[in-house]
């Protein structure tokens, strides 16, 4: 009873971290652009197909791809910033959506097109397998990877934001962008440099995923919604709210597939929806 | 002397910031207000709050001797406190006839009716097409309002004020942005509204201020500095002091010495 | 004013007359909707199928294009009539029509309920709203099987024929007759509707609600009924589908019901009530023309279609068309 409890915690804790990753870029380019990204989930997915791609294909070793899936992602997602994204920051939240959501159709039908519509398998090294069995519960030795890897990434980000440079621009930015300017910001390079890294995460994220729920050209639209959950319910800008409206997801879903399977996401839906109706603004957002 | 509207202990904080501090004004019934002050002594705050737009932390506001402070902004409206708004706040995609007609159904209560066409309702069509008439809206009226000039943007938002009937008008610089030939025109048009009702303005231009206000009142960081005739403030040290210290620049400034010199 | 010609005023009166009158086209139109009975007789229940998306592209007009409500969650409305229809034929109830009113009553119900929490949000909270519910509704009918069928349809609907004499045929001649008096009927509501003072209390919202705040609109009132109308509407819309087609589908309240269907509406263009039947036409006829392309492929061809809309016409091609009727008749004059 309490050993599952505990390995249910351990498991949503994991994929919260997972969802942590995918979501925090798109949180903070909300809150810096107001720009409703709904591709964002499919730069997860493309991030995904790089690893699988590179380890199964070009052969390299799965720890290398991780940095490629973030760069690539990174690369892949500052062009389109610049060439169609950038024309809508002034535009209705409608274009923003309907131009994001034609980007989601168009990668899932390429990936559809490119790899087929079957779950594409990776290999991760094998120090990388099993599970430490820790007092009857079972701790996957990949999850915990998976929380170490975002863990770190979450004190690089809030350290960044806190001391860097760049960091003070992006957060002024977001408190207030017309005083930012005022100061001599150049808040459309922060904004492109804090879209590429927000991306590139949500990349690795998608290429640390693979091993764990798979990678199908539904990927995109799926983690979307899950991302889109986090961020609302995170509040726009804040990493903090980010990472802890991750877990809860994250531990609430695997809570909810354990124990009524037969609801499936059904609540997490229906508790997403309560918070936006008391709290619009989410659990932690100022706005 | 009945007060049309009035403020008690008013205040407001935006974090640490006090934007308005204790502020306590009583305005009579047909009176011509003038709100002035320096750039961020919180005029526009003081009308956010007076229309619903913001809450206060603290204070009541009075209409017509009834207590609104809690009353939500579509109800202060029903009851005749309007404003129009120092940035433009328009329907650009309607038609100012479309637009006013709209307010005047809101007013009548058949803004809800979705059987009958607009044009059906003549009454409130006629009502708005004379408004739209008396503000020299009448010629562009069928036009779409984004591609109205400036200055009759301007007019149309006293229109939509208009079309409300109110008792209590509260006008954020309606001539801001207007050039000077044409704002004189613009307050003509505010002094010819009918003598019940009570305007309260925001205005930056000196000479427009001492010409239309019967009283004016001096807002300094938050909090009332003054209040009096145009006379008592165009002799006022400490208002000359202030605007010569904020914003020497204006030429308008000159003027406030001055009083009615200029016309 | 001395020595100014005087301009004679403009009448309003004859202006907004003008506005409300049913103009030649749309009488062309509506009587060249009867043409696919006798031109392809072979296409009619794709012809139904039009009616049907039309309609409920309609709905979404309302809040989405007349009162500026972004909305990627009809569907919920939509799912809701088809089932409530489908039931009720499944259950021994086949009269058609009083199960339409039924299947929308439902949908406009549970609109209601819906209402009160989409006027709270806004921007991202609001779409996630909207997502949510139609999210919510796929997995609760999923689960709900044993009254839904689940993934494998509700099956053995029977419905009597329409007023006890169109028997619903093979070859779907009464499914369309009856679809597309179903929508002529809706339309005439809704055109109504929107060139009533209620109709431009919606206009107020989406332009600009600080404003509406301003003349003292009940705002949020007005998004609730227009909201719940328009949640009936696409209730109707579901019902008729599941009437002429004796099936309901899961996917007929899911996330990718209510993004076609906004689709289709941003394709033939927002706020006019006949981009909404565009949208419908174009995206539908494509589909069916390009049947042979695979459907994940073709969503690679409409989600182009959709970003190239939104970057180079942004009222769709009906405000494209009507700027080129423009053109073409200023320069002829």
């Amino acid at each position: 009873m309490l050993t599952t409890l505990a390995g249910v915690l351990f498991d949503g804790f994991a994929y919260g971290m997972l969802l942590f990753l995918m979501s925090v870029g798109l949180s903070v380019t909300l809150g810096l652009m107001n720009f409703t990204n709904l591709a964002h989930g499919s730069f997860a997915m493309l991030g995904g197909y790089v690893v699988v791609v590179l380890t199964e294909r070009a052969g390299w070793p799965f720890l290398a791809t991780l940095p490629a899936a973030f760069l690539i992602t990174a690369a892949v997602s500052v062009v389109f910033e610049r060439l169609l994204f950038s024309r809508f920051y002034r535009r209705s939240e409608l274009d923003q959506v309907l131009v994001t959501i034609g980007l989601v159709f168009m990668a899932t039908a390429a990936a559809a097109y490119l790899f087929g519509t079957v779950q594409q398998p990776v290999q991760v090294p094998s120090f990388l397998r099993g599970a430490w069995n820790v007092e009857g519960v079972s701790i996957g030795v990949y999850r915990t990877f998976l929380i170490a890897v975002a863990v770190v990434i979450a004190v690089v980000l809030v350290v960044g934001l806190e001391t860097t440079r760049l960091g003070q621009q992006i957060r002024a930015a977001v408190d207030n962008q017309r005083m930012a300017r005022g100061l001599g910001i150049d808040v459309d390079k922060a904004f492109a440099l804090t879209f590429a890294v927000g991306s590139g995460l949500a990349g690795l994220g998608g290429g640390l995923a693979v091993e764990w729920v798979g990678l199908d050209p539904a990927f995109g639209l799926h983690f979307l919604v899950y991302v889109l959950i986090v961020v609302s319910m995170g509040g726009l800008g804040s990493i903090g709210g980010s990472f802890a409206a991750a877990v809860l997801i994250g531990v609430g879903d695997m809570a909810c597939k354990y124990y009524v399977p037969e609801l499936g996401a059904f609540l997490i839906y229906a508790l997403m929806v309560l918070l936006l109706f008391l709290r619009p603004q989410g659990l932690f957002g100022r706005r | 002397m009945t007060i049309a509207l009035s403020t008690d202990g008013l205040a407001k904080s935006f974090g640490s910031l006090a934007v308005t501090r204790q502020v306590s004004i009583n305005v009579p019934q047909g009176g011509r207000f003038a709100l002035i002050g320096p750039n961020g002594a919180g005029k526009t705050t003081l009308i956010n709050l007076m229309t619903g737009l913001l809450k206060p932390d603290g204070g009541r506001i009075l209409l017509g001797g009834e207590d609104i402070t809690a009353a939500p902004a579509a109800a202060r409206v029903k009851r005749g406190l309007v404003r129009t708004f120092q940035i433009n706040t328009l329907f650009l995609n309607l038609t100012p006839l479309e637009a006013v007609t709209l307010a005047v159904c809101e007013r009548r209560g058949i803004a809800g009716h979705a059987w009958r066409t607009v044009g059906a309702h003549r009454d409130a069509v006629d009502e708005a097409f004379a408004i739209l008439t008396s503000l020299r809206l009448g010629h562009d009226c069928l036009r779409l309002t984004r591609e109205l000039a400036y200055g009759q943007q301007r007019l149309l938002e006293i229109a939509l004020a208009l079309a409300t009937k109110p008792r209590v008008l509260l006008l954020d610089e309606p001539a801001a942005g207007v050039p000077r030939d044409e704002s004189a025109e613009l307050f003509s048009a505010i002094a010819a509204l009918p003598s019940d009702v009570t305007v309260l303005f925001i205005e930056h231009d000196m000479n427009l201020v001492f010409r239309f206000a019967s009283r004016i009142i001096v807002l300094v960081a938050g909090g009332v500095l003054t209040e009096g005739t145009p006379q008592e403030i165009g002799a006022d040290p400490r208002v000359r002091e202030v605007y010569l210290g904020n914003r020497g620049h204006l030429p308008a400034t000159g003027s406030v010495g001055g009083g009615h010199a200029h016309g | 004013m001395t020595g100014a010609v005087v301009r004679p005023l403009p009448d309003p009166h004859a202006f907004l007359a003008r506005r409300a009158r049913w103009s030649a086209p749309e009488i062309l139109f509506w009587l060249s909707t009867l043409l696919p009975f006798w031109l392809f007789p072979d296409y009619l229940s794709l012809a139904s199928q039009i009616a049907v998306w039309a309609l409920f592209a309609i709905s979404v007009d309302l809040i989405l294009g007349y009162a500026g409500i972004v909305t990627l969650g009809h569907a919920v409305f939509f799912g809701i009539g088809a089932y409530t229809a489908g039931l009720l034929g499944k259950h021994g109830w086949g009269e058609p029509l009083s199960g339409l009113l039924i299947a929308a009553t439902a949908a406009a119900a549970v609109g209601f309920l819906i209402s009160f929490f989409v006027v709270r949000a806004r921007h991202l909270a609001l779409l996630m709203i909207t997502i949510g519910i139609v999210f919510m509704a796929r997995e609760a009918a999923n689960a709900l099987h044993w009254i839904t069928g689940g993934s494998d349809g509700l099956q053995g609907i029977r419905i009597d024929p329409v007023l006890g004499r169109f028997e619903f045929d093979l070859w779907g001649t009464t499914a369309y007759g009856y679809a597309l008096a179903v929508l002529f009927v809706a339309f005439v509501f809704c055109r109504r509707l929107v060139n009533s003072p209620f109709g431009l209390a919606l206009q107020g919202i989406r332009e600009n609600p600080t404003r509406m705040l301003a003349i003292g609109s009940p705002m949020r009132w007005r998004l609730q009924q227009v909201f719940t109308f328009s949640a009936g509407l696409a209730g109707l819309a579901g019902a008729v589908l599941a009437q002429t087609t004796e099936t309901v589908s899961l996917e007929s309240l899911g996330f990718q019901r209510s993004a076609d269907v906004v689709i289709m509406l941003i394709l033939g263009g927002t706020g006019r009530l006949y981009g909404g039947i565009l949208g419908a036409v174009i995206f539908l006829v494509a589909r069916d023309q390009l049947s042979d392309v695979n459907p994940r492929y073709w969503y690679f061809w409409i989600g182009m279609l959709l970003i190239g809309v939104v970057l180079f016409m942004r009222d769709g091609l009906l405000g494209g068309l009507s700027r080129l009727w423009d053109r073409v008749r200023g320069r002829g004059a």
